[in-house]
């Protein structure tokens, strides 16, 4: 996963600070009888990388600054989990670079998911249809796909 | 031409061709040979047709005529007589002979046609072909002689058949001939079977056969409803107690279809003109639910999967029935509230409160099921909602895991007969003891829930009981159990369509405030069948009542035994025993985390209830630990609680005037009585005043005192008290008896403990 970018980490710590007074209450609740508190944001991993899921969506979105937006067509595609192709490119921020984190949105600007833009925002230009723009990263398909695994 | 011209086939389904295909029958006839058989033996081919319907053949006459005049109208001759035949041998069953003779019928002029014909269908019958559409035809007959006088009775278990002259044309099948139809049941048949009974039920007197009982009627009348629809026979017994016949059978029709798609705004993230209209340009057809919500939209027909949309996904509405909707709307959570939802999943309810708190105050959804509790946290975080915390608990662990809310949602776990369209097989697999056993498991959700609510929110104090049921025993039922054992009242729910609740059913006599409570019909509303009661705590105090207090009982218990002397079987150990009970529920039931009791111990006056309540659940335990002398530590609490308690008595019962000594009292007085050391029941302030003294080495001369104050309603408790100062009982156990136990005097009592505790309540 891509590292948070200071914005997101301070949005984070913003979030879970709002959280203290129902943790105060949820520490009643025994550990092994807590199932959910409030937002999870993502998981670390066993090599402490950080893992952010789907659910973070919401707080992450509206700080985002490197934007994709997909054309209709290709939502259901990304939202089955797949990479979005250049034909499925709708618009992209300006001065995107390689590798960067991006929120993906499709044309009615409702949040979609997480990517890394896979070629930067002039590259996109150059390439053909077929080629892969934005490498998925996790997309609110999942609260259905996965609803299992969800926090 | 195009038509299949074999009248052998039969023909299903209820459709029209299925009924009417006169034209085919009629021509079939001319095929027949001249030769027409009209022996009014040939019961049988006729018999097939009639048996199972029972109907009842009009005075002959009238039956010949009309007969008659149908078969020239569909051109078909012995459609008449057969029908004649067949309706005289209305109680004959398919397989069975006739014995009706129809020779009077018969006797008149039969055309060649018509005979050839009933050759044909006694061969036919003689195959164990059905021709439905005979019996459709005859039915239709049968609908025109129907007003006709009463039907004929045809025994075919006596062997001996009468005929049926002047009779409607229904009759009611012998008990014989049950068996029969259910061994090939022509559900054409049985539906107009059921059709011709309702209506003769509906105007009995003029239309009954005679000698029928009604309940023989009745009873046909299920077996059809059961064989048609495939129900159980249990839960058709219940529903037929449920609804009169005419409901019954649009209930039961609109249970085979399912109620229509509806989903909720999420107005935390979007609005429901938006979202309508997002939705319509994805290609659902929608339309707003009703006037009665704001967020709800119906789904009429959809392109794309409703529950897998962009919006969807997005969070912007959530699946959820209409009946869903409604607790929540009673419910009424206000922002910055605390709320417990107690069964939660999936969450729509949840996510509902969190959307109306606009992700304010702190909401906590429990369930008891984990794999369902996924769904929830899934469903939550879809939504947006971040108010909530999700736990796994079981929901009568509450409120000793946390208490103090301000309202509380109980959407209890239910046989599940209010949404049968959902799941059929609850036609079949509940029976008496799945009823009963969710009414247990209800009760004790319920009790706990109330005991949940922090009856002096300054915003709340609410509680609503909800169940997807529309059985008696778990809805009324339960609610009037919960008015009895606790400190709630009902209020209106603030739903102003929906048909009342019961406030007596058969047997059953409720408290007339339940006509507040609300239920729902899938035939009437079109959502699914739902209850729903709004209840409003007004006291935190819990009225001693206990047979529910078995846990608190049982500590006493287990130290009583030995205590308690022979003497105190009757009052003073049952008294004890619920005094101890009672203050430990009190103790249990105490939500506020700052547990009253202990600060009220010390402190004194909080308010007569909240401390009796919490001192006698103190008492309670420690008494019976105070007894043994086991626990110092305990029994100095319970010492401390006592004179608390019984000081609080004190002040109490010139409060106490009013139901809740009798409350009280009544409390005290049932569960302990029964056995010599029930440890359970606590009585009420009163009891545990008088019990206090006796268990605990409460010097209670107050006490006692205290306890005859309070307890002039109860003879018991008075005789009780009166016992309790008579007898010095020492360390005897609490229990049970009621009562009547008399009490160690005080000199007797363990001091060692109650030393403090009895400072503490005479200062």
């Amino acid at each position: 996963m891509r590292p948070l970018t200071e914005e997101e980490t301070r949005v984070m710590f913003e979030k879970i600070a709002k959280y203290e007074k129902i943790m105060k209450l949820a520490a009643n609740i025994s550990g092994d009888k807590l199932v959910s508190l409030g937002t999870c944001f993502g998981k670390f991993t066993k090599t402490h990388k950080f893992r952010l899921h789907v659910t973070a969506l919401d707080y992450l979105a509206p700080y985002a600054k490197y934007k994709v937006w997909i054309k209709p067509g290709a939502e259901q595609s990304f939202l089955y989990g797949n990479h979005v192709l250049k034909s499925g490119l709708g618009r992209i921020t300006e001065n995107t670079s390689q590798y960067q984190g991006v929120v993906v949105y499709s044309m009615a600007d409702i949040p979609l998911g997480f990517g890394v833009a896979a070629k930067s925002t002039q590259d996109c230009r150059k390439v053909d249809p077929m080629a892969i723009v934005v490498f998925h990263q996790a997309d609110i398909g999942e609260y259905v796909r996965h609803e299992e695994t969800l926090t | 031409m195009g038509r299949k011209l074999d009248p052998t086939k039969e023909k299903r389904g209820p459709g029209r061709k299925a009924r009417k295909q006169k034209g085919a029958e009629t021509e079939l006839v001319r095929f027949l040979p001249a030769g027409a058989v009209q022996t009014a033996g040939k019961k049988g081919p006729q018999s097939l047709f009639n048996a199972p319907r029972g109907k009842k053949r009009p005075a002959p006459g009238s039956d010949e005529e009309e007969e008659e005049e149908d078969s020239e109208e569909d051109g078909m001759v012995n459609h008449g007589d057969l029908w004649g035949s067949e309706d005289d041998a209305d109680t004959v069953d398919d397989y069975g002979a006739d014995s009706n003779s129809e020779d009077e019928e018969e006797g008149e002029a039969l055309l060649p046609i018509e005979r050839a014909a009933r050759k044909q269908k006694a061969r036919e019958a003689a195959a164990g072909i059905q021709w439905s559409e005979e019996e459709t035809e005859d039915e239709e007959e049968e609908k025109e002689v129907t007003p006709e006088s009463g039907p004929p009775k045809v025994e075919e278990a006596d062997g001996g058949l009468q005929i049926n002259v002047d009779e409607e044309p229904f009759v009611l099948p012998p008990a014989g001939e049950m068996e029969q139809d259910a061994q090939a049941p022509d559900l054409q048949r049985v539906h107009k079977r059921i059709q011709d009974i309702v209506g003769i039920l509906r105007d009995f007197g003029a239309q009954r056969e005679e000698g029928r009982s009604r309940s023989e009627y009745l009873n046909r009348l299920k077996k059809d409803l059961a064989i048609y629809y495939s129900y159980g026979d249990f839960l058709l017994g219940k529903l037929m107690d449920l609804f009169p016949l005419s409901e019954l059978v649009e209930f039961l029709e609109a249970n085979e279809v399912p109620r229509p798609v509806t989903l909720r705004t999420n107005t935390l993230k979007t609005r429901r003109r938006d979202l309508a209209q997002a939705l319509i340009n994805r290609g659902v057809n929608l339309d707003p639910l009703g006037k009665w919500s704001k967020t709800g939209l119906v789904v009429y027909d959809s392109s794309v999967p409703i529950g897998a949309t962009p919006e969807y996904l997005a969070g912007h509405y959530m699946l959820q029935g209409a009946s869903s909707m409604l607790p929540v709307m009673a419910l009424a959570p206000q922002e910055h509230e605390r709320i417990l939802d107690m069964c939660c999943a999936p969450g729509g309810k949840t996510s509902y409160m969190a959307q109306l708190m606009k992700n304010t105050g702190v909401i906590l959804a429990n369930d008891a099921n984990a794999e369902r509790l996924k769904s929830v946290v899934g469903n939550l975080h879809r939504l947006g909602v971040t108010n909530t915390i999700i736990s796994h608990y079981d929901g009568r662990q509450f409120p000793k895991v946390v208490g103090g809310f301000d309202r509380v949602l109980l959407d209890a776990p239910c046989s599940g007969t209010g949404v049968i369209s959902k799941d059929p097989a609850v036609k079949t697999n509940k029976d008496e003891k799945d009823i009963l056993r969710c009414a247990h498991l209800q009760k004790e959700l319920l009790l706990s829930a109330i005991d949940s609510v922090n009856a002096t929110s300054k915003t709340g104090g609410y509680l609503v009981y909800c169940t997807c049921s529309i059985t008696v025993e778990e809805n009324e039922w339960v609610v009037d159990y919960a008015l009895k054992k606790r400190n709630v009242r009902l209020v209106p729910t603030g739903l102003d369509f929906g048909q009342e609740g019961f406030t007596r059913f058969r047997e059953r006599r409720f408290h007339p405030s339940l006509r507040s409570t609300r239920r729902f019909y899938p035939h009437t509303h079109n959502m699914d069948g739902f209850f729903i009661a709004k209840f409003k705590k007004f006291s935190n105090s819990i009225p001693q009542s206990q047979t529910g207090n078995s846990e608190t009982a049982t500590p006493t218990n287990v130290d009583l035994p030995q205590v308690i002397p022979k003497s105190e079987n009757s009052s003073q150990p049952a008294k004890k025993a619920k005094g101890a009970a009672k203050t430990k529920q009190q103790l249990q039931k105490q939500q506020h985390p700052k547990k009253a009791s202990f600060q009220k111990l010390n402190g004194i006056s909080k308010g007569a209830d909240s401390e009796l309540s919490t001192v006698p659940s103190v008492t309670k335990t420690q008494a019976s630990s105070s007894f043994q002398d086991s626990s110092q530590p305990a029994g100095k609490a319970e010492g401390i609680r006592e004179p608390k308690v019984t000081g609080k008595l004190k002040q109490r019962s010139p409060k106490l005037q009013s139901s809740k000594k009798v409350a009280f009292l009544r409390q005290n007085a049932p569960p302990k009585g029964t056995d010599t050391q029930t440890p359970a029941v606590l009585s009420p302030s009163k009891t545990q005043a008088t019990l206090k003294p006796k268990d605990h080495h409460q010097p209670l001369g107050r006490a006692k005192g205290v306890e005859k104050q309070q307890l002039p309603e109860q003879p018991f408790e008075k005789a009780a008290f009166q016992k309790q100062n008579d007898t010095p009982k020492g360390p005897q156990p609490p229990t049970v008896s009621p009562i009547r136990s008399s009490r160690p005097p005080p000199a007797k009592r363990k001091k060692s403990q109650s030393r403090g505790n009895s400072q503490l309540l005479l200062s």
